[in-house]
């Protein structure tokens, strides 16, 4: 389905929930909605779904114009951060229920393939409240592709399970959405869930659309530094610059050798991903010596925080690595993997990618 | 502060029979006088209950708990003198921030001068030190969280502080800097801190020594490094990383080592004589190599993703249903799908498991 958002606002009284924003999703394709808590995803979503009509604006399904038609009348299906079941039934019924609504047929069978499709096919007499939060989730995961609507939309929907969980089902999830036929909408606050879903990604940030592409170029090329900060995590290092003939100046007498094409303010920001910083030095290298602020050890990566002359640092080095705080080190930047943003804060410049 | 000894068990009910009828199966170990400890594993390993029984909460079915050699399993948390942070803020909201963080001092007859200082130390050092005179009321969550993290940590003569998963209702962005916070916290206070998550990120980064748990067992002990790069048990393999480590049916045998049907050629001093193993390889260190190289498997892309600061592979070992995933640097020629690669499973950090899923062997770094 094509889901066409024209002009779309909410307000509720005089505060602005989403300014007015135009969204086109790509159809049979997976958009992740990303931004933090408030930005306004939830609302979009319910927009969508025709939970919400909008202050302002169309919403087209198919060309249709679907404006404040209620949820009801419309073939969507929703998954939510809560696990949403029907605790009195099976969790057979639970997945068969909109099968039956519509009057189908083969409804045990089509609930058998669903429940193998998520792995709870040995639980299906069992009630909602006798699984884990996992496998309930799965349930209502199921019924939800049960549905076979041609707009999904899940709103976080894997927030509350532990990590490991999460991992194996958002795998599952991503197979899931690849071979269906629906439009799928997935809210999250987490870029690297956003980049392991793939896709398209739409960046909100209180309540502004930022950005709308494919999630690596989004990810590759933010529009701003607002969308950068909204797309990082750890988060972007971001540095106050002066262009010069020499290149960019930053604090402390630091140079940064990076031509800039276009014309522009002589006050630029500095940005530079987690990622790009490295121990080892290579040829070309900015060198950034500094002390140990706090080594944070992700499961596969150490995340290195630095004093330095031109700020703090956040460095990502894959594998677990130990550093005692307060040591010296030096951290190393190849000029080419910084961005540059003007003095409004839009892109000027982004690393190449092969 | 105190040194904790704890040689105990947990079951649901009495007389216990099997393993399943235990919350906590038989653990012996000890927490440090000053230390920083995070209890790690899923929901349901029996995380939350060693933390309890920690703090006095719930009394173990067998054994005991002692602090600094006293044995205190039938005390009270007051009587333990423990200190808690639970998931959700729990503070005064008709009370201003620094009142709250003054309360569990001013209850216990503090001096007032004392109280001031501490108040403003803890404050500080949670940058909390603008809004202490606001009432907690209007704050946002994370605010309030951080005042139940101050209140915590504001009294120097606790035996120990317990946090129950405290960053639950953080924002993934402000995470970081509470994260930050409470290492940097603990180098300065020095107390006994013991953290219960199911987060790797928030264990390993905050405890130097993190207590890995599943189905009621403590599998491992170890820093981060340690559960890195030498996991004990295929658990601990499979739970620390994202994704976890990569394990292939293996079988050592005269002529070199088979792994997933292929046959290496060389057979590490550690697999000798051990009959069927399974090989772990964690995807941090499953590197492309040429047609043929030793220690190297082929296998066929499924997937290739660009995760911004590296891509993901997922590839199918040539022949056989095992899937291995590597982790490969942007710089690198990155594999299209379909294609058939090489990847070096015999590295300097591949560990060998048995059939009781310990750590039988390794091959040296």
């Amino acid at each position: 389905m094509e889901l066409k958002l024209e002009r779309v606002e909410q307000r509720v009284g005089a505060e602005a929930y989403l300014y007015p924003l135009d969204l086109t999703l790509v159809p049979r394709a997976v958009t992740v909605l990303l931004g933090a808590t408030q930005a306004g995803k939830t609302t979009l979503m319910r927009v969508m779904a025709g939970l919400d009509a909008p202050s302002k604006g169309r919403v087209l399904a198919d060309g249709e114009d679907v404006t404040g038609r209620p949820v009801r009348e419309r073939n969507v299906a929703m998954v939510y951060q809560q696990f949403i079941n029907y605790p009195s039934m099976t969790v057979a019924e639970n997945i068969g229920s909109p099968l039956r609504l519509r009057g189908e047929k083969n409804v045990a069978a089509r609930v058998k393939e669903l429940a193998a499709r998520l792995h709870i096919e040995p639980f299906l007499d069992r009630l909602p409240a006798e699984l884990s939060g996992g496998q309930q989730q799965r349930v209502a995961l199921a019924r939800a592709l049960a549905k076979n609507a041609p707009l999904m939309l899940l709103d976080e929907p894997l927030v509350n399970l532990d990590y490991k969980l999460r991992e194996g089902l958002r795998d599952e999830l991503s197979q899931l959405f690849a071979s269906g036929q629906s439009t799928v909408v997935y809210a999250t606050t987490e870029p690297t869930e956003a980049l392991l879903l793939g896709g398209y990604t739409a960046v909100l940030d209180a309540g502004e659309l930022l950005q709308y592409g494919p999630t690596a170029d989004v990810f590759h090329r933010p529009a701003s530094i607002r969308v950068a900060r909204a797309f990082s995590d750890p988060p972007m290092n971001l540095f106050a610059g002066q262009a010069g003939a020499a290149g960019i100046a930053l604090g402390g007498g630091v140079q940064l050798e990076r031509t800039l094409a276009a014309a522009h303010s002589p006050t630029l920001t500095v940005g530079v991903r987690a990622g790009a910083l490295h121990v080892e030095p290579h040829e070309g290298d900015l060198a950034l010596p500094g002390k140990v602020e706090l080594a944070e050890i992700s499961g596969s990566d150490t995340f290195l925080h630095v004093a330095t002359a031109i700020g703090e640092l956040v460095a990502q080095l894959t594998g677990v690595h130990e550093f005692t705080l307060g040591a010296p080190v030096t951290l190393h930047l190849d000029p080419r993997q910084a961005y540059v943003f003007d003095a409004s804060g839009d892109l000027l410049l982004a690393p190449e990618r092969d | 502060m105190a040194r904790i000894d704890l040689d105990l068990a947990h079951a649901y009910k009495p007389n216990p029979r099997g393993d399943e009828d235990y919350a906590l199966l038989p653990l012996q170990m000890s927490f440090a006088d000053g230390g920083a400890y995070a209890l790690l594993g899923p929901s349901g390993c029996g995380k939350t209950t060693l933390l309890n029984i920690v703090s006095g909460l719930v009394k173990p079915s067998q054994g005991g708990v002692k602090f600094d050699g006293v044995d205190v399993t039938k005390r009270t948390p007051q009587q333990r003198n423990i200190a808690q942070v639970f998931q959700f803020p729990v503070i005064y909201d008709t009370m201003t921030v620094a009142e709250n963080l003054a309360f569990p001092l001013r209850n216990r007859g503090v001096a007032p001068d004392r109280i001031a200082r501490r108040v403003g130390q803890v404050a500080e050092m949670l940058e909390l030190s603008g809004q202490l005179n606001q009432r907690a009321a209007g704050l946002a969550a994370d605010a309030k969280q951080k005042i139940s993290l101050g209140r915590g940590l504001v009294r120097e003569d606790v035996s120990a502080v317990l946090f129950d998963e405290p960053l639950t209702v953080i924002d993934p962005h402000l995470k970081w800097q509470l994260r930050r916070k409470l290492k940097q916290i603990h180098h300065e206070l020095r107390l006994t801190l013991i953290y219960v998550t199911h987060d790797q990120v928030e264990a390993l980064t905050f405890a130097e020594q993190v207590v890995v748990m599943t189905r009621g067992r403590a599998v491992q002990i170890g820093t981060a490094s340690e559960l890195f790069d030498r996991p004990q048990h295929t658990f601990v393999g499979h739970f620390i990383g994202s994704p976890g480590m990569n394990f292939l049916p293996a079988q050592a045998a005269e002529s070199g080592l088979e792994v997933a049907g292929h046959r290496l050629g060389v057979a590490p001093e550690a697999t000798r004589g051990k009959g069927p193993l399974t090989l772990g390889v964690r995807p941090e260190y499953l590197r492309l190599a040429g047609a043929g190289s030793q220690g190297a498997l082929p296998a066929v892309v499924m997937q290739a993703q660009d995760i911004g600061t590296y891509w993901l592979l997922t590839a199918q070992v040539a022949g056989g249903d095992s899937l291995v995933r590597a982790r490969l640097s942007p710089h690198e020629a990155i594999p299209k799908v379909g294609e058939t690669v090489w990847l070096t499973v015999l590295g300097p950090r591949t560990c060998f498991y048995g059939q009781d899923q310990q750590r039988v062997g390794e091959t040296a770094p």
